[in-house]
């Protein structure tokens, strides 16, 4: 397998402490990959740094093997990665339907577009049936599920995800897990997957990363007992 | 009767002025006090090319146009410098920006008043013994009905709106599927100058003619407007412009012209204190 999303000794963070220390991290093409880490581990910024909300100071990232720097955040959906940030991702002042829109406005496959509308309406139930409420409206889980059915619209090769789980019923965040496992089964779909819910994400997880304190302490397919006691809580 | 159709014609310059507010402020959350300085400079702009011309449509259409320019530049070249940290930093900006436009106009075109022309008759028809309104207030209604309209299509209709707005709401959100949030503003900026040129070139022939600070007092009404719409609320800023008009209007008719100014201040006050969210804004938009 070949590293889709690779980082470099990436150091990031916000003024002048970083967030972000000499992280090395390779995400291959069609897998899953689970970051996990206490808060204030470095997750979000990792993310955000990683679709360059947040300006790495040192390191890289790079995606197909080419050096992200430089590469404008609005250009980077085109590339093929979709970020999905924790819990706001929604625009709270449009409808269901306008905010699915937003996700395929980039793309000029119009008909793909309204094909994969078509399609998320079909995986998430309740937004069909609010299609014309504003975000404000839909409750936490239903802006979750829309937050990344708007990321699906865009089909993208990598997603990043924050959270998913995040105020969302224990049934509804194993449905996204078993619903990203299948993507990633199917259309050979790569994820990287920042989560709380550590047993669900360990669940369809091919590979875990753990941060603490904005620095990989351990990675593999088997988190042993030892580092979940130490890094996770449990 | 002749009050209300008045007072509707001024409402509707002073609807489309607020608008142009209302746009600016949705997507920066500055209050663009530089506005009415911006559209005296582009009025300016088209009756010069009209006076050269002979063509009033042509300096009419080259206002517009210099509006869409003076706005995406004073975009690209002030505003986008402004630090958010302080509600203030924008506004202390747009009022210098007025001082450098008025000091400017006043230094080319010297601060003479000069007769600013209307392409139509401003002679009121009258049905039956009453005056109603004039071709010129028919040209204004139609006018500012045909940029909201198409304001209203724009934003509702089609892919740059829906960017557009998106881009005002969630600029982070809108970088990260796609948006060029800086280009959304920049346009922003444009269309809503354009706006202002526009209520400019409607306003200046009824009111006291073209001057670098002829559209301070403009200025005052439609920001009244904006927020008895609510700021946030573009339609709320037509109506809110509508009601001022209407106010000034019927203040000015009974009470006296020098009345009218003062009505405008006391509505501005009674709606702060009352219901400082506007008239028209629905209340907690936005919660996360």
């Amino acid at each position: 397998m070949t590293a889709l999303l690779r980082t470099e000794s990436l150091t990031a963070g916000y003024g002048a402490a970083p967030v972000l220390h000499e992280v090395d991290l390779d995400v291959n093409t069609g897998s899953i990959t689970a970051v996990l880490g206490a808060n204030g581990a470095g997750k979000t910024t990792l993310l955000r740094t990683l679709s360059g909300l947040l300006p790495a100071t040192h390191g890289r990232v790079l995606l197909d093997g080419k050096d992200l720097r430089g590469v404008r955040v609005e250009e980077m959906v085109r590339r093929g990665v979709a970020h999905v940030p924790e819990g706001r991702g929604v625009v709270t002042e449009l409808t269901v339907d306008e905010n699915l829109r937003l996700g395929g406005l980039w793309r000029k496959d119009r008909a793909d577009v309204r094909k994969a509308m078509t399609e998320v309406y079909e995986l998430f139930e309740p937004l069909a049936r609010r299609r014309k409420f504003p975000g404000h409206q839909l409750s936490g889980g239903e802006r979750q599920l829309l937050a990344l059915g708007r990321a699906l619209v865009g089909r993208p090769r990598l997603l990043l995800l924050d959270e998913p789980s995040l105020g969302l019923a224990p049934k509804i965040t194993a449905q996204i897990m078993t619903l990203l496992g299948t993507l990633r089964d199917r259309s050979g779909l790569t994820v990287l997957l920042v989560e709380q819910n550590v047993r669900g994400a360990l669940a369809i997880a091919d590979e875990a990363v753990v941060l603490a304190l904005g620095r990989v302490v351990t990675r593999g397919t088997d988190i042993d007992d030892e580092m979940r006691h130490a890094y996770l809580g449990f | 009767m002749f009050l209300t159709f008045d007072g509707l014609s001024r409402g509707a310059v002073y609807a489309a002025f607020a608008l142009a507010l209302v746009l600016i402020w949705r997507a920066t959350r500055i209050v663009n006090f530089a506005q009415g300085a911006m559209a005296v400079a582009t009025a300016y702009a088209g009756f010069e090319v009209s006076a050269a011309t002979g063509s009033y449509w042509l300096g009419f259409a080259v206002a517009i146009a210099a509006g869409l320019i003076l706005g995406a530049v004073t975009e690209r070249v002030v505003m986008r410098f402004v630090d958010h940290s302080s509600p203030l930093n924008g506004v202390v900006v747009a009022l210098g920006l007025v001082l450098v436009i008025q000091g400017g106009l006043g230094m080319i075109f010297g601060s003479e008043f000069r007769p600013a022309e209307a392409p139509f008759s401003r002679d009121a028809f009258t049905v039956g013994g009453v005056a109603l309104l004039s071709r010129f207030d028919l040209f204004v209604f139609a006018a500012v009905g045909i940029v909201v309209v198409l304001l209203a299509l724009l934003f509702t209709r089609t892919h740059t709106g829906l960017r557009m707005r998106a881009a005002a709401f969630a600029p982070d959100v809108s970088r990260l599927l796609g948006v060029n949030v800086s280009g959304m503003l920049t346009l922003g900026w444009a269309l809503a100058a354009a706006v202002g040129s526009l209520a400019g070139m409607l306003v200046l022939p009824t009111e006291l003619g073209l001057h670098p600070n002829a559209m301070d007092i403009v200025f005052v009404s439609s920001f009244t407007a904006a927020v008895v719409g609510g700021l946030d609320s573009a339609i709320g800023s037509v109506l809110g412009g509508l009601i001022v008009g209407l106010l000034l209007s019927y203040v000015s008719g009974y009470l006296g012209a020098t009345v009218a100014p003062i009505a405008v201040l006391i509505l501005l006050v009674v709606v702060l204190l009352g219901r400082p969210g506007g008239l028209f804004s629905r209340s907690a938009a936005r919660t996360v």
